[in-house]
């Protein structure tokens, strides 16, 4: 057997973070810090992906997520960043767990416009919600790390390792689940559910448990967008939002828990300089590459390494 | 001998066709049982009903004395009542060792081992082994070791067949019911793919219930024989009595014949 190198790797990866982001600008800071928040939701996408669900409602939980941040912030004025997280994971895993009787009973086209809907309907109660700022939402405190306020020049830096620790943390313990029978079941239920059930495992169960975790993670990345954007609005929970992660989950690829990071990270910068180039047509250069990513790449940019490997 | 199975009078419709009329056999443990029946005769309903499948209109099924009728097919399964399909229900984008290894680790799932917080390879149970060992010696029973890498997708009729029982045999299954394992092979390779199954089977101390149609085979491995025919069971007796009845010899042997030779 060969040895399990992504603990390694992830580890890599976050000395890269720590040691680079010394010398990155303010800007690639902030664009790698919701690359983050960003892979932390296309990570649970991912989960569901695996079993062969595509969930376009995935900013639900990445909007309960923001909004929990917002509103400890407001209400409580608690704008440590770790909290924030924290809140947004536990409210948006409650939520998944009510929702979840009745999503894990659905499957194609079904899961995937009945979880947009549910994400539309919190849309809605926002823009509805004066308490909520409505459309124009609100802005957040700068965060704090365990009560420490860093100075402005150092905050970046400063969230974007501990979203680096979060983030890379997630995905260590995802690396962990998706060894377990249970985590293992993902492609088994894409492939045929009638002999998983057959076996005497649960399909419902293992969905639920899998839409849970994806919208635990969806939460955390929320909170950690809220605090770094430092403004939240009720766009976080529109269905374009949840197009975006599944974009990114395509371009990413389902291979490696560090894909959906690599894969945002790439977003980031293709969505900067598509933007910073031509910003009236920025979509039409984001579908080119998402075209090209499916043409070329059809397993998506982890394939880049897997191939190298098996050659 | 006990009864392992027990099946009292199972009614089962489909709208205006009946697929089950007043089923009733008792299965007796470590015996080898024949199903034979033309198309449409109730020999799958008949199994999709003790696999949980399809609940009867009516009857009871008792497994072990204990009443089963109203148990998923998850729970029957966990009981170790295992089948296998008429079509292989294989997990196709995996290879053949790990479709073994998927069916292995829902054991371990089911047994509360191998969890997040546990250390090491746990031991599946029943197998005193590592799923990863475990799955190479049944693949290496049912003959499948030179096919282990092979996507499932690419596996010729019989091998597909074969991983479809092999997988069965993870949960270690006390009764075994086989839909058609011979179906889609060749002729001259049914003998030898059914010594096989039986033989491996057999090592393991289940109870095996067959489809088959194909009377030689029947007689030479069955030890009982269910004639099924419009729902009904014609003939339950050991396969040269059974084969020798004339109500079996119109509806079964004969109705197999004609539509062979069409």
């Amino acid at each position: 057997m060969t040895r399990d190198r992504t603990p390694l790797l992830l580890a890599a990866v976050l000395a890269a973070v720590v040691a680079g982001g010394l010398v990155l600008p303010q800007w690639a800071l902030f664009i790698l810090t919701v690359a983050c928040a960003q892979g932390l939701v296309v990570l649970g996408l991912m989960l569901l992906l695996r079993a062969g669900l595509v969930s376009f409602g995935q900013a639900l939980y990445y909007c309960i997520g923001a909004y929990t941040a917002g509103g400890l912030a407001r209400a409580f004025k608690i704008g440590d960043i770790f909290v924030q997280m924290l809140a947004g994971s536990l409210l948006a895993a409650l939520v998944a767990l009510v929702l979840g009787f009745l999503l894990a009973r659905y499957r194609g086209i079904f899961f995937g416009l009945l979880s947009l809907a549910l994400s539309m309907i919190l849309y809605g109660l926002i823009v509805k919600s004066e308490a909520l700022g409505s459309t124009d939402g609100f802005n957040l405190l700068p965060s704090t790390l365990f009560g420490v306020r860093p100075s402005a020049a150092w905050v970046r830096y400063a969230v974007a390792v501990a979203a680096a620790c979060v983030a890379l943390g997630a995905a260590l313990l995802i690396h962990r689940f998706l060894n377990t029978p249970l985590g293992r079941l993902g492609p088994a239920i894409k492939d045929n559910e009638i002999r998983v059930e057959y076996m005497g495992a649960s399909v419902r169960y293992a969905i639920h448990v899998n839409y849970v975790i994806a919208a635990t993670l969806a939460g955390a990345g929320g909170a950690l967008v809220a605090t770094t954007v430092g403004h939240i609005d009720p766009e976080m929970a529109y269905w374009t939002t949840s197009g975006e992660f599944v974009f990114i989950a395509i371009l990413a690829g389902t291979g490696s828990v560090i894909a959906p990071f690599l894969g945002a990270l790439v977003f980031g910068a293709i969505h900067t300089i598509a933007y910073d180039v031509s910003p009236n047509t920025w979509q039409m250069s984001m579908g080119a590459a998402l075209l090209l990513a499916i043409v070329f790449l059809p397993e998506g940019l982890w394939s880049l390494f897997t191939k190298r490997k098996a050659a | 001998m006990a009864a392992i199975l027990d099946a009292q009078g199972l009614n089962k419709t489909f709208g205006a066709v009946t697929a089950a009329q007043g089923v009733t056999a008792a299965i007796e443990k470590d015996s080898v049982v024949g199903l034979i029946g033309t198309n449409g005769a109730g020999k799958t309903t008949f199994i999709n009903m003790i696999t949980g499948y399809l609940k009867p209109d009516s009857g009871s099924i008792r497994y072990e004395g204990r009443d089963i009728t109203a148990l998923s097919t998850r729970q029957i399964a966990r009981l170790g009542i295992c089948r296998s399909f008429q079509i292989p229900q294989l997990y196709s984008s995996l290879s053949v060792y790990e479709n073994m290894l998927m069916a292995l680790g829902i054991m371990l799932h089911n047994s509360g081992r191998g969890g997040f917080f546990s250390l090491g390879a746990p031991r599946v149970p029943g197998h005193d082994a590592p799923a990863e060992e475990a799955a190479d010696r049944i693949l290496g029973r049912f003959g499948l070791s030179g096919y282990r890498d092979k996507n499932a997708q690419v596996l010729p009729g019989g091998v597909r067949k074969l991983l479809d029982i092999a997988l069965t045999m993870a949960a270690k299954p006390r009764v075994l019911l086989l839909d058609e394992p011979t179906s889609g092979v060749s002729a001259e390779e049914k003998f030898g793919i059914m010594e096989l199954i039986i033989q491996a089977v057999k090592a393991e101390g289940a109870t095996v219930i067959f489809v088959e149609h194909d009377m030689e085979v029947v007689s030479r491995f069955a030890q009982r024989v269910l004639a099924f025919y419009d729902g009904r069971i014609i003939a339950d007796a050991p396969p040269q009595d059974a084969l020798r009845d004339a109500e079996v010899r119109r509806y079964v042997v004969g109705a197999i014949e004609r539509s062979a030779r069409a």
